[in-house]
């Protein structure tokens, strides 16, 4: 069995009349870290939310961890119990205590035993270095402690793939880099994922590949290496020489 | 004018005594004008042209509030004073006249309700006083609270009354474990032992008609009934007018907007005239019933509405952050929808239970009796003729605290589940 985890296959979608996604094909290996980067309003987003269904696609296949995507509401609930998304805006339930926004899942969806969740829990925010906050509510805390408390919340289930989509964007400078530490050492610790994001310093330290998109197509794909040292596409290198 | 007035110069805090004196004579004096006016009938102002003589309280009290207005006098008091009811010379004015009014109108009302009123006797005869015959109320009391009800049998609401506030009150002290289980025997076993010990027909208990249950305990059963119903209810409502599934979502929408649109009164009548001729041959359910289920399907409409515009105002983060969890449709809503959306509500809410309350005098149309609908019958009374007043002040009352308490009890709610933004 070949280690792939995710593949996308002539994936397309449309908002309405609107194609945001065109024919696009991916593939991931198991523990393989792909950081996705391009213009506003290219897709990126839309991309990875297909991953867990959060949107539909209309044509073409996905497959993640063995199950294929469809209409059935058991596969896709078990295909999101697997894969963990940290969101732009945190997305942090504000009427639970963070202890309480890491635990809700792994007991209701789980079914673990509450205590057991909450050791787990407290484990995983110890990780992110947010374990003194954990008795306080989303709304107390600094963003970047809220988006940690949020990666911490989709770790307390165990995915196998973590998906990222502009986490740093939503954050002053000074707090960007704590986020980036924790998901550092996430990909240190053999995490596979998918990150939206244009912070090319992180890419570039941990990314096995990057690919870049615009009009919702992939663009290029190549190993981080090539993919900054030498671009194809031209538009990939108007890009770069914009954010670089 | 005001400045001519003003021979003594701007109020200020070099002559603060002089100038509090002056202002606080003068106020007292227009104060005192109103009294003697109009408890008196001594006009100390009489000497004036008539047309001013009217309005001197009015002006003694302006001048006086004007010296008295000074800025960080020092005196904290006078502060306060100034800053709420003086800060300007239309707040003075507005303040005198509140206060003329006030003055004028609470003696007779008091006198009426207390000073004046007949509290001791039995009969109609024995209200002698120029005031309230509270005695109206004494006498008419057991059948404003228990309606028809059979008097060898009033204990049966008393104690399921006690019951369930015993049951309430313990629930605020038990530790949150034991809570649940009060909750849930409240909720779905209290009930039917409510309903059995009140119409009987088992347990030896004598059968007592719903015709004859009436006054302020048929209020609460109609209420506590409804409350309990429309809210689960018009929560399914919420949820199904945003379904996805198109079925679910136009019948819901269908639902809402035939109760929204038809008046209570006219749901009441059709409870209890149309609906039996619908029911098939044979089967009957009674009037009390049906009334409660007429109102509980129209109070769940409004709910409906009220939770749909908290869930309105969650963003779509918070549903994708479900979702992105695994959670399926009923525990995403039940556990991170649902709350905060509830949550956002709670006055809403309150808003529609105090509307139900304050609805179920209506049920009179179809001729069941509670608290309104009893005063009205022992208003016409022969014997005791001409008491509407009081029967209806008292029914005020005692909708008033009812509702009061649910308000303040909302706002209690509301704080204790403020936990962000
Ligand atoms: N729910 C929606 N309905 C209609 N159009 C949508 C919807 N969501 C996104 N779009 C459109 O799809 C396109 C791609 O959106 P997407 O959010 O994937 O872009 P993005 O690459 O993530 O951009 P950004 O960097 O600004 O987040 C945009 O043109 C957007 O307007
Ligand atoms: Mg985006």
């Amino acid at each position: 069995m070949s280690d792939q985890i995710i593949q996308m296959e002539n994936v397309n979608k449309w908002f309405d009349d609107f194609q945001v996604l065109k024919d696009i094909n991916l593939e991931v290996r198991q523990k393989q870290r792909i950081v996705v980067c391009g213009p506003s309003g290219s897709g990126k987003s839309t991309l990875i939310r297909c991953i867990n269904r959060l949107e539909e696609h209309q044509k073409g296949k996905i497959v993640v961890d063995g199950i294929e995507l469809s209409e059935n509401t058991k596969n896709i609930e078990q295909v999101r119990a697997e894969v963990g998304m940290v969101f732009q805006q945190f997305n942090l339930f504000p009427h639970l205590s963070i202890l309480d926004n890491c635990s809700l899942a792994p007991i209701w969806v789980k079914k673990i035993p509450k205590k057991q969740a909450e050791e787990q829990a407290l484990k995983e925010l110890e990780k992110v270095q947010i374990l003194d906050q954990a008795k306080k509510f989303p709304g107390q805390l600094s963003g970047g402690q809220q988006q940690r408390a949020a990666i911490a919340r989709a770790l307390c289930m165990e995915p196998k793939i973590m998906l990222f989509d502009e986490p740093t964007s939503a954050l002053d400078p000074e707090m960007i880099k704590e986020v980036l530490d924790a998901m550092v050492n996430l990909a240190k610790a053999g995490m596979t994922m998918i990150v939206v994001t244009h912070e090319m310093g992180f890419a570039k330290e941990v990314a096995d590949e990057v690919i870049f998109m615009d009009e919702g197509m992939i663009v290029e794909k190549a190993a981080t290496k090539e993919f900054f040292a030498n671009p194809k596409s031209d538009r990939t290198k108007l890009f770069l020489s914009q954010i670089l | 004018m005001i400045k001519r007035l003003n021979f003594l110069g701007t109020p200020s805090r070099d002559k603060l005594n002089l100038f509090i004196s002056i202002g606080v004579f003068l106020f007292v004096l227009g104060i005192a004008d109103v009294i003697l006016n109009s408890f008196f009938e001594i006009n100390i102002t009489s000497i004036l042209p008539r047309l001013f003589n009217y309005f001197t309280p009015l002006i003694f009290g302006f001048i006086g509030l004007h010296y008295i207005r000074i800025e960080f006098s020092g005196n904290r008091i006078l502060d306060n004073l100034n800053k709420n009811i003086n800060s300007n010379w239309f707040n003075a004015v507005l303040s005198l006249l509140i206060i003329f009014v006030l003055i004028q109108n609470i003696p007779p009302l008091l006198n009426w309700l207390f000073f004046d009123a007949n509290f001791v006797g039995e009969t109609k005869e024995e209200c002698t006083g120029s005031g309230a015959c509270w005695i109206f109320i004494k006498t008419w009391f057991p059948r404003f609270i228990y309606g028809l009800y059979p008097n060898a049998e009033i204990w049966r609401i008393n104690l399921t009354f006690l019951m369930l506030i015993a049951l309430v009150i313990s629930g605020f002290f038990v530790p949150p474990k034991i809570k649940k289980y009060i909750i849930i025997f409240l909720l779905f076993i209290f009930p039917f032992i409510a309903i059995n010990l009140i119409s009987g027909g088992n347990f030896g208990l004598e059968w007592v008609e719903t015709t004859a249950w009436g006054g302020l305990s048929l209020t609460f059963i109609i209420s506590i009934f409804a409350l309990l119903f429309c809210f689960p209810i018009g929560m399914f409502l919420a949820l199904g007018r945003r379904s996805l599934a198109p079925v679910i979502r136009y019948s819901s929408i269908g639902f809402i907007e035939f109760w929204r649109g038809v008046p209570l009164i006219t749901v009441l009548f059709m409870a209890s005239v149309m609906m039996p001729m619908f029911l098939p041959d044979g089967t009957y359910m009674d009037k009390l019933v049906r009334v409660i289920i007429a109102i509980t399907l129209f109070e769940a409409a409004y709910m409906a509405e009220v939770i749909r515009g908290g869930l309105q105002a969650l963003p779509r983060g918070q549903y994708d952050a479900g979702k992105s969890l695994g959670m399926g449709y009923w525990r995403m809503h039940l556990l991170v929808i649902l709350p905060q959306a509830l949550k956002l509500v709670i006055p809403g809410i309150a808003n529609t239970f105090l509307a139900l309350v304050k609805d179920t005098p209506l049920i009179l149309v179809v001729g069941l009796l509670e608290l309104v609908g009893m005063i009205d019958m022992a208003k016409s009374n022969p014997d005791w003729l001409g008491f509407a007043t009081e029967g209806y002040i008292f029914a005020g009352i005692v909708f008033w605290i009812i509702c009061y308490s649910m308000s303040r009890y909302s706002q209690s709610l509301e704080r204790k589940y403020k936990t962000d933004r």
